[in-house]
């Protein structure tokens, strides 16, 4: 299969911090892969890399073959925060990509009733035709995040990109929206990059994992999860080939950790006592 | 709202209308000093014609300088809020015009325009103008990270991002300056009329006090307070109406 995403040896620096180096990565098209990593590895930054919102600092970005330069606008974004408008309902938030990208924005009035039917289309997966006309304010914070799901798919973009999408949810509401994420990438089959730092969440939904070391950021492993049947669902998380990739992508990451000085630590709390 | 909520605003003023009568006659204190609220209506009554003249003026330079103000307010607001380069270089500027007391320019516009309506629309400009840029930039310039680079990695523009979330977004910010404008407002253009103008409410004031007609000119303030208050009403309504989705609570949700 063909690399829709391929990052080769990419740095990025901002301002005077080196956030990613010598960081390469290949997502397959159609394939969904999962980004974890210990906080403050970059994760972000590879969103803004892929996406072409920042430039690479060295190294190259490929996006359908071509160096990107810019914004490429066959992807899609949902972030932590549903970033939804409030003085817009349901239908007019998922529409509202239509109304920018190109070549739509040109046809939104004339095709207005089949963009509207599409848009009708995502929120039935989600569950929530019957929410088209609420306003965010009347919708919990899960129904925010599936809105905001239904309007990063809206203009079909090839690429979806998922910056910790249910970290903000209670654990029931996550796994659920697991579920509905799942459906609606079996359904459609575009490519995704989910940033998370749920390995659960990495492993449960994602054909690879890719775990990123300490900033400044680079792949140190790739898990592939093609062992577990698709769809899956509860009887997965149960599997112990799955509970030993999560214990293996925890190892991983702790290896990623500050070192700690226990000895240093200990001294410390000696001095203390003496004083006391 | 409780029946005493809905009172309240009807109740203090009253009551305190009550007090001030009271005072007057219990420590009789004379007209010139401070007149018992009867007095005050009833220079109010006789002077109705003439008091019409001059707060007709007033109105009329106030809603003017203010129309000024929200067009150019909301046109700097928008131009400060989304430009990193309009707010570096415009804000000190702003913030030091601001700080000069406008009662000091008015001379110089007689200078420039004569005595009348025009110091007294340019003055009310001035005074309301800063409140509604600021704002307004506020409103812009608070826009989430996230949803930039949503609307950026579908290939929007600077202009796209302003129009489709930024203006909305500042919506609720610019009514809320509108309130606090028009009141500001009818200070400058009476500041002016009480210093160069033939007609307005601050002109009769100049007047009234000069022959020692004190009832009169608090007869003046009253009719102030009061177009103040209508013309605020009248903005808190605006507002409410469209804005509405900015005031209702954000945490209430159903099911799910």
């Amino acid at each position: 299969m063909k690399n829709l995403v391929e990052l080769i040896d990419v740095s990025l620096t901002y301002g005077k911090t080196l956030a990613v180096s010598n960081l390469s990565m290949k997502v397959p098209e159609g394939s969904f892969s999962a980004v974890v990593g210990p906080s403050g590895c970059g994760k972000s930054s590879l969103m803004k890399l892929v996406t072409g919102l920042m430039p690479a600092t060295s190294g190259s970005v490929l996006v359908d073959n071509k160096e990107i330069s810019g914004p490429v606008s066959i992807v899609g974004m949902a972030f932590q925060n549903p970033n939804l408008l409030p003085w817009r309902t349901t239908l007019q938030n998922v529409l509202l990509p239509l109304e920018v990208v190109r070549p739509e924005r040109h046809q939104f009035r004339a095709r207005r009733e089949e963009f509207v039917g599409r848009a009708m289309d995502l929120l039935k997966i989600v569950g929530l035709e019957n929410f088209a006309d609420h306003y965010p304010w009347q919708l919990s914070g899960g129904m925010q995040q599936r809105v905001s799901l239904c309007r990063s798919l809206i203009h079909q973009p090839r690429l979806l990109m998922l910056d910790e999408p249910f970290g903000a949810l209670d654990a029931f509401t996550r796994e659920e929206l697991w579920d509905v994420l799942q459906a609606i990438w079996l359904e459609r089959r575009f490519t995704a990059i989910l940033v998370t730092h749920d390995l659960r969440e990495a492993l449960y939904l994602a054909d690879d994992v890719h775990v990123m070391s300490n900033r400044p950021g680079r792949v140190v492993r790739t898990v592939s999860t093609s062992a577990f049947s698709r769809p899956r669902n509860e009887h997965t998380f149960i599997e112990p080939a799955f509970n030993e990739s999560v214990m293996e992508l925890r190892a991983d990451i702790r290896r990623q950790r500050m070192p700690i000085d226990v000895a240093a630590v200990s001294q410390g709390a000696s001095k203390v006592e003496s004083k006391a | 709202m409780t029946k005493l909520d809905r009172l309240g605003p009807i109740l203090l003023p009253i009551a305190m209308i009550l007090i001030w009568e009271l005072a007057c006659r219990v420590f009789e204190i004379p007209a010139f000093v401070l007149p018992s609220p009867l007095l005050i209506w009833g220079a109010l009554i006789d002077n109705l014609y003439i008091i019409w003249f001059h707060a007709s003026q007033t109105l009329f330079t106030t809603v003017i300088g203010f129309a000024i103000a929200v067009v150019f307010g909301a046109i700097l607001g928008i131009m400060v809020g989304s430009s990193r380069f309009a707010y570096t270089s415009l804000y000190p500027m702003l913030v030091g015009f601001n700080s000069i007391p406008k009662v000091a320019i008015v001379p110089v516009l007689v200078v420039w325009f004569g005595i009348g309506a025009v110091p007294a629309v340019i003055t009310a400009f001035m005074l309301s103008f800063f409140p509604i840029a600021v704002n307004v930039a506020t409103g812009l310039a608070t826009i989430e990270p996230e949803l930039r680079d949503v609307l950026r990695s579908l290939g929007a523009s600077q202009l796209d991002i302003v129009r489709k979330i930024g203006i909305p977004r500042s919506l609720p910010y610019l009514f809320a300056s509108l309130k606090i404008s028009i009141t500001l407002a009818f200070v400058g253009s009476v500041i002016s009329e009480t210093l160069a103008s033939n007609r307005g409410i601050g002109t009769l004031m100049t007047q009234a006090s000069a022959n020692f007609r004190i009832p009169l000119v608090f007869a003046g303030l009253v009719v102030i307070a009061l177009m103040g208050v209508v013309m605020y009403a009248i903005f808190a309504i605006i507002e409410k109406r469209m804005t509405g989705w900015a005031t209702r609570g954000t945490t209430f949700g159903v099911g799910g």
